[in-house]
């Protein structure tokens, strides 16, 4: 080994991390990358059964025979008001959400949806966190795909946006309707 | 050099004093709400133990033991629910891991998707050695004895 390639050494180091760092940037700003993403051990999986109260309330059960959204989400949660909106217009699109209020109080809630609309064909509550836990919920909102046979096949963390439902939840639903 | 530490504003006292605060800070436990605590003090600590190793969701660079998280709170009343049950420890890390994977253990096992990390000393330790090996002072080979011609012809100049 030569003295020049000790000394080009550093450098071929360098360019290749910072092309590493430009990949995972650019990866990052389309949305396929995020550094603090906990990845749902969930997803190919049976939801863990459960049966909550609510209005009519839910269980496990109930999230078969064709496929449905399950929104985690609460009326403290500040881009829950932001996603309310989306889904609402899945609503509209004839797409079954079912929401669980986590964490929250059923006079808070019933508020929140009077106020920025009931999206959810069922609404259940939450009020411990045990079952967003089991889950693996790691905040709210997140929203869940079921298919048909109670299997979960997608998780989106954060409040969805048009973008995201038209790239990947409406794929999702068409894939498994 | 000398003198730089003599003008310095901060004498030896200061050092040693700057020194001592700075290992005298207790570890910080940013839960000391004791109405969590187990009443049992040999399951409690065991408790401590395995929530030092589990990562807080929400905060995600500190333990669920460490994080004032909403999350972090109930993940540390789960555990301390399944220690009193009497689950092993592992029993009750492999609990969380099955919700939350192994995005939870601030000390992932050995795995595929772990081996970077885990052989990156090793690497390191590689590429150092490789570097300081090639670049090692080497003493230069000992030149060829002279030709019979070279003899000859340094006599004649050392004749001249």
């Amino acid at each position: 080994m030569n003295r020049r390639v000790l000394l080009l050494a550093p450098f071929g180091v360098a360019i290749a991390a910072g092309a590493g760092f430009l990949a995972m940037l650019h990866r990052a700003e389309q949305g396929k990358f995020d550094p603090r993403g906990v990845p749902s051990m969930l997803i190919g999986k049976r939801v863990p059964a459960f049966n909550l109260p609510g209005d009519p309330g839910f269980a496990d059960t109930d999230l078969t025979g064709r496929p449905i959204l399950v929104n985690f989400f609460a009326s403290w949660c500040v881009p829950c008001v932001e996603e309310a909106a989306i889904l609402m217009g899945l609503k509209q699109g004839g797409i079954p959400v079912y929401g669980i209020a986590y964490k929250d109080k059923a006079p808070a809630t019933a508020a929140f949806l009077a106020k920025h609309g009931n999206p959810f064909a069922r609404l259940a509550r939450d009020e411990d966190g045990r079952v967003a836990i089991d889950w693996g919920v790691t905040g709210v909102p997140e929203t869940y795909l079921i298919d048909k046979d109670g299997i979960a096949r997608a998780r989106w963390v954060g409040a969805l946006t048009l973008d995201t439902v038209t790239a990947e939840v409406q794929p999702m639903l068409r894939k498994y309707a | 050099m000398r003198r730089l530490w003599r003008s310095s504003p901060l004498p030896w006292g200061g050092l040693l004093l700057v020194l001592a605060l700075l290992f005298a800070t207790a570890p910080a436990h940013a839960i000391s709400d004791p109405s969590e605590a187990l009443p049992n003090p040999a399951q409690e600590s065991r408790a401590v133990a395995i929530g030092k190793q589990l990562r807080c969701l929400v905060c995600q660079n500190e333990s669920i033991e460490d994080s004032g998280a909403d999350l972090a709170r109930d993940l540390r009343k789960i555990v301390r629910q399944r220690v009193a049950a009497g689950d092993s420890d592992q029993q009750v890390i492999d609990w969380l891991v099955a919700r939350y994977g192994n995005f939870v253990r601030l000390n992932p096992p050995l795995e595929w998707g772990t081996v970077l990390l885990w052989g990156s000393p090793l690497l390191a330790l590689l590429v150092g050695g490789g570097i300081a090996w090639a670049a090692r002072p080497r003493r230069p080979a000992p030149p060829a004895p002279l030709s019979a011609a070279e003899q000859t012809r340094l006599k004649s100049l050392l004749d001249t």
